[in-house]
């Protein structure tokens, strides 16, 4: 990430000389064409990069447990939310519930809901010891500065619980889910 | 003699209206005061406690969380053969941590009033004030670790029969119960365990005064509450309360029930029981029914 004003200052170098390099021969010339090619191509990708961390590049704060832990033993739970295809479903559910939730809305609203749709389905998966892998951070990361607090946590619970009670899934394994994601109180809630 | 009536009714309203008005000022912060969710916290049990029907649980009654105030109102009604006992009280919840209460039980002995020379639909009325704090823990949320929530709690009662209470060998027609209650939420399993230890001298719940011929000391009463959770609204449950023995005229029996706690909406509660008294003074197999329906502000 800290490359890029590298890559700018090679850039600007590079278009600096150009007026220079127009006294040169036309061999030295490709040589230069080349160059900055491969200078823009070499940004074209830290440029993706860098999109790409902000995006769903998982980044792990060392000090936050692990946002998915594997829970093999789930798997029939799993099969009681329908597995992943079950899960995407659920999640369509989910946001426009949250979407619809005072309370909850603005966390939302400006977020890219495939992507917090995709990384939750993908997190409820391989918890529940489905073969998924989730692509997101650590919860920690992810709610750093939202000032989330209990009732906040507590809302997305019960919009979470209509959204799996819409899908048919049985109460008993909605809770078995919700017992494993009820310690990220510790990192999700701020205050 | 007495007369518990209007100093308490005092004291309950200016909990309540404090209750009501913290919780209509913590409610400006775009988020509910009801953020607790459905049923942790508990039903009112018969003295006026969030928990069961007859003993407390750890957990502060109310839907207030941490942020929060939470408030609710209770009546029950127990009609067992011989006797009938109204109780009805308001609590408040302050920030999950402190609870208070109050309560009043009022006891009849109907037709067993006449039989003893109190005359018929003679009764025992008495004043419980709570108070609740929260020593640790979260019995709903954390899930990855056995540690229970763990309040302490007092119940402070004054009954206003003295004489009678005298009569029949009570040592005293005030008491003071001191409890250490524990609750978990096993998530997973859909279950729900509590179990309290109550340091008291009270006979019959304090309805028969406090201490006696044959005991006067405060002892440890273990009671223990637990409940499957059938869905987000309905919690079928047992409860076992162990009570003391301290009257010479009478033996007094543990006392236990089998509940059904259905919450259609943080603002609604009702609960029923099959509860089982066990000997009160001289009937016996005191069973009947319990119901309660608590309204949350």
């Amino acid at each position: 990430m800290n490359r890029l004003p590298f890559v700018a200052l090679a850039l600007a170098a590079a278009i600096a000389f150009a007026p220079h390099s127009l006294a040169q021969t036309a061999e030295e010339q490709a040589a230069l064409d080349a160059e900055a090619a491969l200078l823009a191509e070499e940004e074209a990708r830290l440029a993706a990069e860098e999109a790409a961390l902000a995006d769903d590049a998982p980044v792990r704060d060392p000090s936050a447990p692990d946002p998915a832990p594997a829970h093999p033993e789930l798997r029939p739970v799993l099969e009681q939310f329908g597995g992943r295809a079950g899960l995407d479903a659920l999640m369509e559910t989910f946001m426009a519930g949250m979407l619809a939730d005072d309370a909850l809305r603005p966390f939302f609203v400006n977020a890219d809901q495939a992507r917090v749709k995709r990384q939750l389905a993908e997190q409820f998966c391989v918890i529940l010891g489905g073969d998924c892998t989730y692509s997101g951070r650590d919860m920690k990361s992810s709610h750093a500065g939202l000032n989330i607090n209990r009732a906040h946590f507590n809302r997305l619970v019960e919009v979470l619980q209509d959204a799996m009670d819409q899908h048919g899934v049985p109460f008993r394994a909605q809770n078995q889910l919700l017992a494993k994601l009820a310690p990220m109180h510790r990192e999700v809630v701020e205050r | 003699m007495r007369h518990p009536s209007t100093l308490p009714r005092t004291i309950a309203g200016a909990i309540l209206a404090a209750g009501l008005a913290t919780a209509a000022h913590a409610d400006d912060g775009g988020t509910s005061r009801s953020g607790k969710l459905l049923l942790t916290g508990g039903v009112s049990q018969i003295e006026g406690a969030a928990g069961g029907g007859l003993t407390p649980w750890a957990v502060i009654g109310g839907y207030g969380t941490r942020d929060e105030i939470g408030a609710n109102a209770f009546y029950t009604r127990v009609d067992v053969d011989d006797y009938s006992l109204d109780s009805y009280g308001v609590l408040v919840g302050f920030y999950d941590r402190v609870e208070l209460s109050a309560s009043r039980q009022r006891f009849d002995t109907e037709a067993v009033g006449a039989a003893l020379g109190l005359g018929r639909g003679f009764a025992f009325t008495q004043d419980t004030f709570g108070l609740k704090v929260r020593l640790f823990g979260d019995a709903v949320l954390e899930q990855d670790t056995w540690l229970p929530q763990v309040s302490v709690g007092l119940q402070h009662k004054q009954n206003d029969q003295a004489g009678v209470l005298a009569f029949i060998g009570a040592r005293d027609d005030s008491g003071t119960d001191v409890y250490l209650s524990a609750t978990k939420l096993l998530l997973a399993q859909s279950l729900l365990l509590n179990g309290t230890v109550r340091f008291t001298k009270a006979n019959q719940f304090g309805i028969l005064g406090f201490g006696g011929d044959r005991n006067d000391d405060h002892e440890a009463m273990f009671e223990g509450s637990v409940a499957y959770l059938l869905n987000r609204n309905l919690a079928l449950g047992a409860e076992y309360r162990q009570k003391p023995d301290n009257l010479g005229i009478a033996t007094e029996d543990d006392a236990w029930d089998v509940f059904l706690a259905w919450a259609p909406t943080k603002t609604v509660s009702v609960t029923v029981a099959y509860v089982d008294l066990g000997n009160i003074v001289i009937a016996d197999h005191q069973r009947g029914v319990y119901a309660s329906l608590q309204v949350g502000f």
